[in-house]
C-alpha cells in the first residue's frame, strides 16, 4: 500500500536501531513519553518494542480521547440518551467506556439508542433525515476532532437544523503535558509529540516544554518508522544535551499548524474554566465548550444534566499509568479485575489505552516471545 | 523484563484460564460478536444447561454416530444487513455458512432445513430473489433443501429477513479431525485472502462514504476444496472456517484448545489490497474481519508442500498460504510476527472490532 509499507520497512528499522542502541550511554537509563494513544497503538501493533535497547522505556502519556474521559460524563451522555426521542451518537470505541453505572452497551441493552458514528456529520445526517429524533452527538478528542465537531456546529446552524446538538467533551493536550511536567514523580528525557494534534495546533505551542522544562520533544508520525526515527532525534538532542521541539512528521505537520482548523473551533468554542480528566483529576483550561452563541446545539444546556462526580474505583490506578508514573502491567487491578472485556479503568478499553494496548499485545514476556518466534 | 513482571504476567494467564461468568445483566450486542463475550455467554448460559459429550468441544459441527455412520449436524442463523450485498445475499449466504461448518469438520453436506423469520412489508420480489439464490448455492454445493418454516413478525421487528439453516452431512474420510490432533511443527495455512466479506458488508451499509471498486463477498461453498483437500493428504489435523471474528479467533480457539502456542507471520497472510486499505483508514485489523468462504487449516508440518499445491488447484484455493506454524510455547497464546519486524500478541477481541477515532 502507498504511503504505508515505506514506513514499515524491517530493514530500515533495524538499521534504525542499531543507531539508536549506539546512542545509548552505558549504565544510563531513558525515559521518553509518547503522548498520544495513537502512538501506544503503533508501538504495540507491530512490536516497536523489540527494536529498543532495554535501557530506553516508553511511557504511554495521556493522548488517549476515550481514556481520559471521567465516569460521570458517560453517565451524563447516558442521562441524555434516556430522554425520549433522543438518538445518541458518538464514535466507536467510547461504546465500551465504563461508566458508574455501565457502559453504552449495557444502556442500549436498557433501552436507549446510542449509536456509533464515524464522524460528526454522519450524526448531522441522521438529525436531517430524521426529524422526529432530537440527535445528540457526544463529541470527544483532542484538537484533532474539535474542528470537524465545529464545522458540523456551523453546518447546523447554517441549515437551520433544530434536533440537533452536541454534547461537548474536547479536551485539549498542552494543560495535560503541563500537569504531568509538574508532578513530582515525573523522570521523562523528552517527549514524542502528538503528530494528530500538531496538524492543527502546529509545533510551536510546544515551546514551554523545551524552554521551562528543559525537556525535548519531537512531534512524531504514526507509522512505526516514524516513532523509531522520532526516538532517534530525542537520543540525539539528549546526547547532545540540547532540548529543542523538532518536526519529524513534516510531510503532514506544518510548523504553524492549520489556522482554518483554530479559527472554526475558536469560533464555535471557548475554555471551560476547567474540566475534570480521568486519573488526572480536575485540570484548569483544559476543555472546550460551545459559546453562548450556539447554546441552542449544546446538549450541556438543553438537557439537565445530573453532572454527578463519579470518583474512579480505588483499586484504579489509571491516573499514575497516564502519567507515567506506573507501568501498565505494576497496576494492582491489571489483567486481573480490569481486563478489555471487563475494564475498570478507561485506560484498558481503547485499544489506544496504554493497558489495553499492553494486553493486547505486548502482555508477554519479549525473551520468551523471541524464543517462539525464532524460525 | 524483570521477576516482578513475570509474575504478573503468570498471575493474568491463571485469571484468563479460568472460566468466566457473564457479568452483564442483560444482552448486548457484543454477545453476538463472535469473540470473547460470546464464548463467555455460550459457556456460562448455554453450555451450562446442555452439557454433553458431543456439545462440548464447541466444533463447527457435531459429530455423531448413528448405526455404522459417521453424521455431522450443523446449525447456523443470519441476520446480515443489508440482505443483498456485492458479490451475494443472505440467502446464499445462509445455504454457505451451513454446508461449510459442515465441509470444515471433514463431512459431504448432504440436506439442509430452512427457517424464515420475515417482517411485515418484506418486498416479495426480494424474499423471491433470496429463495433464488439459496437454491442456486443448494445445487452449487450439492444439497436438498427438505425441510422449512416460515415465520412473520410485525414491522419493527425483525430486520427485513432472518434466516436459519441446519444441515446434516456424511463423513467419509477416515481420519479424526480435531484439535487433540494438533502438534508442535504442525503448518497453518489460509485458504485464501481473508477480510473480503466482512469488509464488503461494512462497506455497503454505506455509512462510511468509502468503496472499493471490485471487492466483492467471498460467500462461497467449501466443501470442494476441502474434499481436495483430504483427498490429498492424510497430514490435516483440523479445519475452521474463519467466519465472525475472523482468522484471528480460529487461531486463538486452535491455540487455547490444543494447549499450543501459535506463531503467525503477518506478511504471509493474503489480504486484498483493497481489504487492507479499508480496514487501515477504519483502524481494524483485517485479521478480525470475517470471511464467508474461507477457512484454516492445520496441518502436518511434513505434508505442507502437498496439502498447498491441493488447494492452490481448486479454484475457491488459489490464494491459499501458509500463515504461521504451530510451536509448544508459549501454550495458548498467538503471536504475530509484525511486518515491521516486531512480535505481538494476537488476541480474541471482546465484541466487534470498534473503529479507532484518531
Amino acid at each position: 500500500m502507498r504511503f504505508v509499507d515505506e514506513y514499515r520497512d524491517a530493514d530500515k528499522a533495524r538499521a534504525l536501531a542499531a543507531e539508536i542502541a549506539r546512542l545509548c550511554g552505558p549504565g544510563r537509563e531513558y525515559k521518553f513519553m509518547e503522548v498520544c494513544g495513537g502512538h501506544t497503538h503503533t508501538i504495540y501493533k507491530h512490536g516497536i518494542e523489540d527494536y529498543l535497547p532495554e535501557n530506553i522505556t516508553l511511557v504511554h502519556g495521556p493522548g488517549c480521547p476515550v481514556c481520559v474521559i471521567p465516569m460521570g460524563r458517560v453517565d451524563d451522555a447516558i442521562h441524555i440518551a434516556r430522554q425520549p426521542g433522543v438518538l445518541m451518537t458518538s464514535f466507536g470505541d467510547m461504546m465500551r467506556v465504563p461508566g458508574g453505572g455501565g457502559n453504552f452497551f449495557d444502556s442500549n441493552a436498557e433501552g436507549t439508542n446510542i449509536r456509533m458514528v464515524y464522524s460528526p456529520l454522519d450524526a448531522l445526517k441522521i438529525a436531517r433525515e430524521r426529524p422526529d429524533v432530537r440527535v445528540v452527538f457526544m463529541a470527544i478528542g483532542f484538537e484533532t476532532t474539535a474542528p470537524s465537531t465545529a464545522m458540523t456546529v456551523l453546518r447546523a446552524a447554517k441549515e437551520g437544523l433544530e434536533n440537533f446538538s452536541v454534547f461537548c467533551n474536547h479536551v485539549t493536550i498542552l494543560p495535560a503535558i503541563k500537569a504531568i511536567l509538574d508532578s513530582p514523580d515525573q523522570r521523562l528525557d523528552g517527549f514524542l509529540g502528538p503528530g494528530h494534534v500538531s496538524t492543527v495546533i502546529g509545533c510551536e505551542p510546544y515551546r514551554f516544554i523545551v524552554r521551562d522544562y528543559g525537556k525535548p520533544l519531537v512531534v512524531a508520525g504514526f507509522e512505526p518508522l516514524d516513532v523509531l526515527q522520532s526516538i532517534y532525534q530525542l537520543m540525539l538532542q539528549v546526547r547532545d544535551g540540547r532540548a529543542e521541539v523538532e518536526n519529524q512528521y513534516a510531510r503532514v505537520v506544518p510548523w504553524q499548524g492549520n489556522p482554518t482548523a483554530l479559527k472554526v473551533i475558536t469560533e464555535v468554542m471557548e475554555l471551560r474554566p476547567y474540566f475534570e480528566w480521568r486519573g488526572l483529576g480536575f485540570i484548569s483550561h483544559s476543555a472546550l465548550r460551545l459559546r453562548e452563541e450556539y447554546a441552542r446545539f449544546d446538549a450541556e444546556r438543553l438537557f439537565d444534566l445530573p453532572g454527578v462526580r463519579v470518583a474512579d474505583p480505588k483499586s484504579c490506578q489509571c491516573g499514575e499509568v497516564l502519567k507515567g508514573v506506573l507501568k501498565p502491567w505494576e497496576c494492582k487491578v491489571f489483567g486481573t479485575a480490569c481486563t478489555p472485556e471487563t475494564p475498570i479503568g478507561t485506560c484498558m478499553v481503547s485499544p489506544e489505552g496504554a493497558c489495553a494496548a499492553y494486553y493486547n499485545f505486548g502482555r508477554f514476556t519479549r525473551a520468551r516471545v523471541r524464543e517462539a518466534s525464532v524460525r | 523484563m524483570n521477576d516482578r513482571e513475570q509474575q504478573v504476567l503468570d498471575r493474568i494467564e491463571r485469571a484468563r484460564r479460568r472460566r468466566a461468568g457473564v457479568k452483564e445483566e442483560r444482552i448486548t450486542l457484543a454477545h453476538g460478536a463472535g469473540g470473547k463475550a460470546t464464548s463467555t455467554l455460550i459457556d456460562a448460559v448455554f453450555l451450562e444447561e446442555f452439557r454433553n459429550p458431543r456439545l462440548e468441544p464447541l466444533t463447527d459441527a457435531a459429530e455423531l454416530e448413528i448405526g455404522c455412520s459417521r453424521l455431522a449436524l450443523s446449525t447456523d442463523s443470519f441476520v446480515v444487513t443489508p440482505l443483498f450485498f456485492p458479490g451475494g445475499d443472505i440467502g446464499d449466504l445462509a445455504v454457505n455458512g451451513t454446508v461449510n461448518d459442515l465441509a470444515v469438520s471433514g463431512a459431504r453436506p448432504l440436506y439442509l432445513t430452512a427457517g424464515f423469520i420475515l417482517e411485515e412489508g418484506l418486498p416479495v420480489a426480494d424474499l423471491e430473489s433470496i429463495a433464488a439464490s439459496m437454491a442456486a448455492a443448494a445445487e452449487a454445493a450439492g444439497v436438498l433443501v427438505v425441510a422449512g418454516d416460515t415465520k412473520v413478525v410485525e414491522r419493527g421487528k425483525g430486520d427485513g429477513c432472518y434466516i436459519n439453516t441446519a444441515g446434516v452431512g456424511v463423513v467419509e474420510h477416515p481420519w479424526r479431525l480435531g484439535t487433540s490432533g494438533v502438534r508442535p511443527g504442525d503448518a497453518l495455512i489460509v485458504s485464501g485472502p481473508i477480510g473480503d466479506h466482512g469488509v464488503t458488508i461494512m462497506l455497503a451499509r454505506g455509512d462510511l462514504g468509502i468503496e472499493a471498486e471490485g471487492l466483492v463477498s467471498d460467500t462461497a461453498p467449501l466443501h470442494g476444496v476441502v474434499d481436495a483437500l483430504l483427498t490429498a493428504t492424510s497430514g490435516v489435523r483440523m479445519m475452521r472456517d474463519a467466519t465472525r471474528g475472523g482468522v484471528a479467533t480460529v487461531l486463538n480457539e486452535i491455540a487455547r484448545a490444543a494447549e499450543v502456542a501459535v506463531v503467525v507471520d503477518e506478511d504471509a497472510v493474503p489480504v486484498r489490497p483493497e481489504v487492507r486499505g479499508a480496514a487501515e483508514l477504519l483502524g481494524i485489523d483485517p485479521l478480525y474481519v470475517a470471511c464467508e468462504g474461507r477457512f484454516v487449516a492445520v496441518v502436518d508440518g511434513a505434508e505442507t508442500d502437498r496439502a498447498l499445491a491441493a488447494l492452490r488447484g481448486h479454484p475457491l484455493g488459489a490464494g491459499a498460504a501458509v500463515i504461521g506454524r504451530v510451536a509448544a510455547d508459549p501454550p495458548g497464546l498467538v503471536l504475530l510476527r509484525t511486518g515491521f519486524g516486531g512480535t505481538r500478541i494476537c488476541d480474541v477481541l471482546v465484541g466487534d472490532p470498534l473503529p479507532r477515532i484518531c
